[in-house]
């Protein structure tokens, strides 16, 4: 056994494969957005009846058939695919922000705020992940402000703790030893010098933890809470087909294949990236 | 690890001990308008929801609320179950093992899968294996629990009646039987996390100068494997299981209600759907208290797993 014993190929030859490894995330990840924005456009309309047609087998004019109103399940799912991304991303938006500016502060001045955010942080993750999301989801009441609020409550704890680490290990270095002899502020050695150095490992993580998030809000949405019923949701759609399980089982596969599909490009894009940014 | 960084990390757990409580108590305050009439509806009379506001207590003086609450959990009294008027821990013990059973089954099962899987592809490493052990976790990670529960139930219990499609069953064996899906289930959500820890581990033990000496003494590659990689590299997987109890004791929330396990987990869901809220703090508050004990024990079982870390002075890094 001798796989290990190439610790001399490093540089170009490590450089070379790594970019070649990203490159396919990359086409996957296109190609997926491109089908999930533009699809919607071409299809018929995810809420469209038609009553007549119901339970539909996939056919040419309806590939993965209708659902028990007679809706295209195909549009449908595209759709839903559409919608728990964007709502996803926005659902991140807040907590990358907080999570950062915390962690920053957290990393920077150590001592009694870097406890009590630790402390905080440690409350949040003393209730497991979907038990705090959906406690929270169900009690402030459906809709979908309640998943952005769970999502945002729970989802900060992460990137505190990485832009922490990342601010901690900057202090060690020398450029902001540099900068905080020369005299600069607190704020502007953070913002000009600290920032562009850590600001993409929170950003890598974020591709990878939306897929999380994804797979919470299908499942908030799966047991009731979140999206409306005419409003095409996967995890809402996976609930719908459900008792047609027997008969048309497209009806749940279909939505929750979609769900693995957007997780499995986002955390392939993710991981190749995180990979990169760590050989470089 | 010395005696004050101990010292530290109970404080710590103390203050986060005592910010539960507070969160739990809040939850039934983040519901719009008035608890009581959550709980009973539109249609119900002013002074139905009176009454039951009286009962909770949610008459009084939010302080006066929470010191009843504070007094009341450490002494192990949550209160009763608004919907069945049972207290809540009598409640909760009747369905404690069918819970326990399925955590433990779901550890065993992640630990039988894990260990196969980096071991191959550690030792095979950048071979076709290697990446499918690397990409398979990934492709987990957006699996949701929920629909893989139906998708095996109308595949084994449905279509191949291996599996009953959910329950408990009344004797040990069916029990096992009931709980192999959904213990399955669990052990795939936390997979992603396991897998990639032990698989990193191992590639850094595999890079070390040790291995390599052990190597060209001659030691064959079976025992650098079991007795100079592994006994090294097990130690963060088992850091990263325990740290992700969490996650798994969500999962399993989820998965006990799509399974009708009658556990704690499907408990609270249930609780939570029908604005039970002393049912839900006290579970929520006990789930919570389980989390933040096997934080502090996976600390201790890393100092106790790893003879370094005993002694500080020893520890040249």
């Amino acid at each position: 056994m001798t796989v290990h014993a190439v610790p001399a190929v490093g540089g170009l030859a490590r450089g070379t494969r790594t970019r070649r490894t990203l490159r396919l995330p990359v086409i996957a990840f296109v190609v997926l957005m491109a089908v999930i924005f533009i699809a919607p456009l071409l299809l018929p309309s995810p809420t469209a009846q038609n009553l007549d047609n119901i339970l539909a087998p996939p056919s040419l004019a309806y590939p993965l058939g209708t659902d028990q109103l007679g809706r295209d399940e195909l549009s449908r799912v595209v759709s839903g695919m559409r919608l728990d991304l964007v709502v996803s991303v926005l659902a991140l938006v807040v907590p990358i922000l907080v999570g950062s500016v915390l962690g920053a502060v957290a990393g920077w001045y150590s001592g009694k705020v870097d406890g009590t955010v630790g402390v905080l942080a440690d409350t949040v993750q003393a209730f497991p992940y979907y038990l705090f999301v959906i406690v929270l989801a169900f009690f402030l009441g459906a809709g979908v402000v309640s998943i952005l609020v769970a999502v945002a409550v729970v989802a900060w704890v992460s990137y505190m703790r990485i832009v922490r680490a990342a601010v901690q290990s900057a202090l060690q270095q020398d450029y902001v030893r540099a900068a905080i002899g020369a005299g600069y502020s607190d704020w502007r050695i953070l913002w000009r010098h600290v920032l562009p150095n850590v600001f993409k490992q929170p950003l890598t993580y974020a591709i990878t933890d939306v897929v999380v998030v994804i797979v919470s809000t299908a499942t908030l949405s799966y047991l009731g809470v979140g999206f409306a019923p005419p409003t095409p949701e996967l995890g809402a759609m996976v609930a719908d087909g459900q008792q047609f399980m027997g008969t048309r089982p497209l009806l749940t596969v279909a939505p929750g294949l979609a769900i693995v599909i957007i997780g499995a490009t986002l955390a392939v894009l993710g991981n190749s990236i995180a990979h990169r940014s760590e050989a470089s | 690890m010395t005696r004050s960084s101990w010292a530290q990390r109970g404080v710590r757990a103390l203050a986060v001990l005592i910010l539960v409580m507070v969160v739990t108590f809040l939850f039934v305050h983040l519901v719009p308008g008035d608890p009581g009439r959550a709980i009973l509806g539109a249609q119900a009379s002013p002074s139905a929801v009176k009454d039951l506001d009286a009962r909770l207590g949610l008459d009084q003086p939010l302080l006066a609320q929470f010191w009843t609450y504070v007094s009341g959990a450490v002494r192990g009294n949550f209160g009763a179950s608004v919907s069945q008027g049972v207290p809540v821990t009598e409640l909760m013990s009747g369905r404690l093992w069918p819970t326990v059973a399925l955590i433990i089954y779901a550890a065993l099962l992640t630990v039988v899968l894990t260990v196969p899987a980096a071991i191959l592809a550690a030792t095979r490493r950048g071979t076709a294996v290697d990446h499918a052990v690397r990409i398979g976790p990934l492709l987990g990670l957006g699996l949701p629990s929920f629909w893989l529960a139906l998708v095996l139930i109308q595949l084994f219990a449905v279509k191949l009646g291996l599996f009953p499609p959910g329950g408990y069953g009344s004797t040990p064996w069916q029990h096992v039987r009931a709980l192999t899906l959904p213990a399955f289930v669990i052990a795939v959500s936390i997979l992603p996390f396991t897998v990639q820890s032990l698989r990193a581990a191992m590639v850094e033990a595999y890079d070390s100068e040790y291995v390599a000496a052990a190597r060209a003494r001659g030691v064959p590659s079976r025992r650098v494997l079991t007795r100079h990689v592994l006994t090294n590299a097990y130690i963060p997987a088992v850091v990263v299981l325990g740290l992700n109890i969490g996650w798994l004791v969500g999962n399993t929330l989820i998965v006990e209600k799509v399974f009708a396990v009658p556990g704690v987990g499907s408990l609270l869901i249930d609780s939570t759907l029908s604005r039970d809220f002393p049912v839900v703090q006290g579970l929520a508050l006990l789930i919570a208290v389980l989390v933040i004990l096997t934080n502090v024990l996976t600390d201790a079982a890393r100092v106790r797993l790893d003879p370094r870390l005993r002694r500080p002075s020893a520890v040249a890094r």
